[in-house]
């Protein structure tokens, strides 16, 4: 267990790198925090794997460092770095029995043999393989070895960190949300540090306690669920954080006022956003719907019921839109206008979230 | 689970496959019955003999010795190549250039016809003008494999070795290949040692090419002739006289149809029982649970 540093980590795949797009992961720096659970969250091609197999060392990052505690381990060896991964797809050891499987990490490090049986049968015990522990591994599911996997992951007490590089894809549904409780209760326990990749937002928002966002080989944020929800620094974060995701608008902002498709929207703050693309970005939860009036001009194309709560989907102008109307609310008969709300709306320069211009407010 | 449907119809679509190895292997076989247990005097004159020969080539003093020397010679070969085979396939690059170029290397010696790599290995290995013989006189070296009998072996395996080892080798690189990078990252975050690798990971997934290679080697060894036959000639004496020289020796020189005919039945009945033994020993845990 240790904290884990990157010091401007950078990784291209390329052996002579020259521009920005050669590399899978861009200069980044930043830690994390001994003992915390993470969910690192992108849609593929993103560099979460690349991230995570540098941190455990199967990949040499091109440049920067990586630090353990204060150890420099960027040149250390997988072995020697004693972190556990788990990946996407099964793999185990077909000629092991599952018992043997599970020891296999234990015993590779010299650990007395009634150790290693307390330990097996505890993670056994966990991934709820108890019953077929002198099985062979070959010929069992693909969730059956993943859980293994698994185990094998978790198996060792005294690991830095153990990564899950989307570890839940080949489980059936409701094995995921148990093992997912189980990973919980692992981290409450025994608070290791993990770092848990993923590309689906609730599995992230359950298992995490903060969450890191990648977007195109950059970390765009990092935080909790609730901050990642109220205040996306990247217009990938609210779409990505979200169901629907945020709503991004292009707009043109001129001090505390927005300017779309024709109409305005009032902003709490001002701004002077210099850049070519200006955009303002509210939740489909922040957003109501209204019958002429003040508000943008909205279409409604169809209405989606969920259960707990319909969505609108609609344009506003030529642009998508959408909106969350909550169990019991009406909607309301003939709507063609959206109010948004100016609390909970951000203005985005080049997909980057800026600040409300406080100086420029004052004069 | 459902039940796969049944229709014996089906056999109707092997029936041309039959006819065509009913033509090629069968009836070609029962000839070779139909001789093990006759004799002739000529005229196409056929009197019963029942299992007289087979009695006589079980009974052959020379023939016994020759499948001594047989399996003596499968063992060395199976016990060089399939060793040397997975040890050359683990140490060639996986990508790049140079593993195209290692392929082809490898490839050479399989492309060449079997009396020629005996033509080789005995123009090799003569003293008088051979690179090898020569060197090795010249080294001090006593080495004749015309006359010395352990020298005849010597050069007969190393000619073996390596025109087969490649055979072994790319069958194994093959298998190799197909193992997913996922294995050995997850033994790196094990913590397995180079030899936990090989002996959970890289063995494991070679098993089904490694069966191929050892009942191809077996067979091949086994059944070896041309070789043998064009750098010693069976010799010195009877030192590399090995089953199917002598065999070859009974039909066609001394056209001993009958007496060959039962060798030639039991010959092939070795052969497989043994790849039968192999086959069921290299299986035997794949079922297993």
């Amino acid at each position: 267990m240790t904290k884990i540093t990157l010091e401007n980590l950078a990784h291209s795949y390329s052996p002579n790198p020259s521009k920005d797009s050669d590399y899978a992961l861009k200069s980044m720096t930043m830690t994390w925090q001994d003992g915390g659970a993470y969910a690192l969250l992108g849609s593929s091609g993103c560099g979460k794997s690349t991230l995570l197999n540098i941190i455990s060392g199967l990949l040499v990052p091109s440049q920067g460092r990586i630090l353990f505690g204060d150890q420099d381990v960027t040149q250390l060896p997988t072995a020697d770095r004693n972190i556990a991964q788990v990946f996407q797809f099964p793999v185990v050891y077909d000629t092991m029995s599952v018992r043997d499987n599970l020891a296999f990490p234990l015993r590779n490090r010299g650990m007395a043999e009634a150790e290693v049986a307390k330990r097996v049968a505890e993670v056994a015990e966990m991934i709820g393989m108890a019953e077929v522990l002198d099985r062979r591994a070959r010929g069992l599911t693909a969730d059956a070895k993943q859980k293994i996997s698994l185990g094998r992951g978790m198996v060792r007490q005294d690991v830095n960190a153990i990564l899950f590089d989307e570890p839940l894809t080949v489980i059936d549904p409701h094995m995921k949300w148990e093992l997912r409780t189980q990973l919980k209760d692992l981290h409450r326990r025994f608070g290791h540090t993990m770092i848990y990749v993923t590309h689906d937002q609730t599995e992230a928002l359950t298992f995490a306690d903060q969450v890191v966002v990648m977007y195109d080989g950059r970390v765009v944020q990092a935080g909790t669920p609730q901050a990642l929800f109220d205040a996306p620094e990247h217009t990938f974060v609210g779409y990505f954080i979200g169901s629907p995701g945020m709503n991004v608008l292009d707009a043109r902002v001129d001090g505390a006022t927005a300017h779309v498709a024709g109409a305005t929207v009032a902003l709490n703050h001002g701004y002077s956003p210099k850049g070519s693309k200006v955009q303002i970005g509210v939740r489909p939860e922040f957003a109501t719907l209204a019958v002429g009036g003040a508000g943008l001009p909205y279409a409604i194309r169809r209405i989606e019921d969920v259960g707990h709560h319909r969505i609108v989907r609609g344009q506003v102008g030529p642009q998508d839109f959408n909106v969350i109307v909550p169990e019991g609310q009406p909607i309301p008969e003939g709507a063609d206008r959206v109010i948004v709300d100016p609390a909970h709306t951000h203005v985005y320069v080049d997909d980057w979230r800026v600040a409300p211009a406080a100086a420029e407010r004052a004069a | 689970m459902m039940d796969k449907p049944v229709n014996n119809r089906a056999w109707f679509l092997v029936l041309p496959v039959l006819a065509l190895v009913a033509f090629s292997a069968v009836l070609p076989l029962m000839t070779v019955v139909n001789y093990s247990i006759q004799d002739t005097f000529g005229n196409n004159q056929f009197f019963w003999a029942g299992l007289e020969w087979f009695e006589d080539v079980i009974n052959s003093d020379r023939i016994r010795a020759a499948l001594g020397r047989q399996i003596l010679f499968s063992a060395i070969i199976l016990a060089i190549e399939i060793p040397l085979g997975i040890f050359i396939a683990l140490n060639m690059p996986k990508k790049g250039a140079w593993a195209s170029f290692c392929l082809v290397l490898m490839a050479l010696p399989l492309l060449i016809p079997w009396n020629v790599v005996g033509t080789i290995w005995q123009v090799f290995g003569r003293v008088d003008i051979g690179l090898l013989g020569y060197t090795l006189a010249k080294l001090g070296i006593d080495y004749n494999y015309v006359n010395d009998a352990l020298d005849a072996w010597v050069t007969i395996i190393v000619m073996d070795v390596w025109h087969w080892t490649s055979l072994v080798a790319l069958l194994c690189y093959a298998g190799l290949q197909s193992i997913p990078d996922a294995y050995y990252q997850a033994a790196k975050i094990d913590q397995a040692s180079r030899w936990k690798v090989f002996r959970y990971i890289e063995l494991p997934k070679m098993q089904g090419v490694l069966l191929i290679a050892v009942l191809l080697r077996f067979m091949d060894s086994f059944m070896i002739y041309t070789e043998p036959f064009v750098v010693t000639g069976g010799g010195p004496g009877n030192a590399t006289t090995f089953l199917s020289i002598d065999l070859v020796k009974m039909a066609v020189g001394q056209f001993d149809l009958g007496p060959a005919a039962a060798f030639s039945l039991i010959y092939f009945l070795v052969i497989l029982l043994i790849s039968f033994v192999f086959y069921t020993v290299m299986t035997k845990d794949q079922g297993a649970q």
